[in-house]
């Protein structure tokens, strides 16, 4: 008899979205300039398919000056990024400064390289301390770091390797670096289905954070044959 | 009790494994054609296709998108064609499955012309032949693996059918696949229900047309905001193509969302 029954969800949902995991399809990107760090990211959250969220923020506060950029399985990433924002107050009252944005990209990775194989989050780190100015740092799937000056991350970012070498200079200007990557993650939206909505971009320097949004429908518009 | 009885019977069907049934044709004997695999998967994709009857007609929409997996391959792929002045289809699912079988309907059409038939092929023809054609390769374990929603006239009225790769067909006053059953169906029904007569006129059913490609867009992974639009009606085929519904979108929840 149990071998007869067919799973009724089955038979109802034949797609199997609902139970496919929340995940940030997403493009991340961030780059450094002298002064601070500009950071940007798409705004699609889906579940296989389905767009679950169109207006997502990706773009998550860690400290007062420094963000993370996150791609991979949503509920993975919210719970990392929330426990290294705690430990980084903790380490604030301890330390009585603000953390650096190195220790900030090493507790990432403690975490994403520890538990590498239960987690799905490829993660930037971004963001602006006395000691070093702006600072990029890539935590990808598997739990290395590194710092670059120009980190991608997600699915779309894959459509957009060629243009960064082509596109990137470094020393450029903080509006130049929105301009860049505002172009950047357009790019890779029109072309990646794990992408899409606006283009949210946060900019980090001495002064704190300034966030900007582009809506969808006033995005530059490129090659679309 | 005999224990040492005969079987009741023998040559017979065995469970589990396939059967020759007896009287196949002599050719079809000398291949082994039991354990053929064929394609199963889809390549380039395209997603939804929507339709809905107004008052004097059917009218059908899908976007341009050829997707091949997540990637946004080919953004001007015409997923809907015009066979006759009675009958338009319109294809979700594979792309080279959905031009092949477009390419035997327009032949069917053509051999139709030079056989001299006085009659076209309308929509419900072509709808029981698409029908019989899917479910076929579907027993055959090779699908086509398309949804189609074909739309026009059957015998003079009004008429809109969906056929799936397994051969699933109906016909109903409004049709759609893949994302499209689960976002636009409500919305056409929604707004059919509202109307006190259940009849649109040719601009209402356009506006709903365009309100559910606008959901399917901000919801569908695979959407696409170019679209097309398909209308037949008594005086003909009328296809509007290079239909945009960026700019009429809205994205003012963007701006609600709590940043940190």
């Amino acid at each position: 008899m149990a071998a007869a029954c067919v799973d009724s969800l089955q038979l109802l949902l034949p797609h199997d979205w609902p139970k496919q995991e929340v995940m940030t399809g997403t493009t991340i990107i961030a780059v450094e300039f002298d002064g601070g760090v500009v950071v940007g990211a798409d705004t699609r959250t889906s579940s296989g398919t389905y767009v679950s969220n169109r207006a997502t923020d990706k773009l998550t506060k860690v400290t007062d000056s420094i963000y993370c950029c996150r791609s991979g399985s949503a509920a993975d990433t919210q719970a990392i990024a929330h426990v290294v924002a705690s430990h980084m107050e903790i380490l604030e009252v301890k330390s009585g400064e603000a953390p650096s944005v190195r220790v900030a990209a090493s507790t990432f990775r403690e975490i994403c390289y520890k538990y590498r194989d239960s987690l799905s989050a490829g993660i930037i780190v971004a963001g602006w301390d006395k000691q070093n100015g702006g600072q990029v740092y890539m935590v990808p799937i598997g739990g290395m770091l590194i710092r670059q000056s120009v980190a991608l991350g997600g699915s779309g970012s894959t459509y957009i390797w060629g243009h960064l070498d082509a596109t990137y200079k470094p020393g450029m200007q903080k509006e130049e670096c929105v301009e860049f990557v505002k172009k950047a993650v357009t790019l890779a939206l029109n072309r990646d289905g794990s992408s899409g909505g606006c283009v949210r971009v946060g900019i980090i320097t001495k002064d704190g954070v300034e966030r900007r949004t582009f809506l969808h429908h006033e995005l530059p518009e490129y090659y679309l044959g | 009790m005999n224990i040492e009885a005969p079987p009741l019977w023998s040559n017979g069907p065995k469970p589990g494994l396939f059967y020759d049934f007896p009287g196949r044709s002599v050719g079809q004997s000398l291949v082994n054609d039991h354990a053929k695999t064929h394609t199963m998967y889809p390549t380039t994709t395209g997603t939804s296709v929507i339709g809905i009857v107004f008052d004097g007609g059917v009218m059908i929409a899908a976007d341009k998108l050829g997707s091949y997996g997540s990637l946004a391959r080919f953004r001007n792929v015409e997923r809907i064609f015009k066979a006759t002045d009675e009958a338009v289809l319109a294809f979700g699912g594979d792309i080279a499955d959905y031009q092949f079988i477009r390419e035997v309907i327009e032949q069917k059409v053509r051999d139709d012309e030079c056989g001299g038939y006085s009659k076209q092929l309308d929509a419900g023809a072509l709808h029981s032949w698409l029908t019989r054609v899917l479910y076929n390769r579907r027993s055959r374990f090779n699908p086509l693996w398309l949804d189609c929603v074909v739309a026009g006239f059957r015998a003079g009225k009004p008429f809109l059918g969906f056929v799936d790769k397994i051969g699933t067909a109906y016909e109903a006053t409004e049709v759609a696949s893949g994302f499209g059953q689960y976002f636009a169906i409500p919305m056409l029904r929604s707004a059919r229900e509202k109307k006190s007569d259940g009849i649109f006129t040719q601009a209402e059913a356009r506006k709903v047309i365009e309100e559910a490609m606008k959901v399917l867009y901000y919801r569908d992974c695979r959407g696409f905001h170019r679209y097309m639009v398909a209308t037949v009606t008594k005086e003909g085929v009328t296809i509007d193509d290079d239909l945009d519904l960026k700019k009429d979108t809205n994205w003012d929840l963007a701006h609600l969302t709590k940043l940190l």
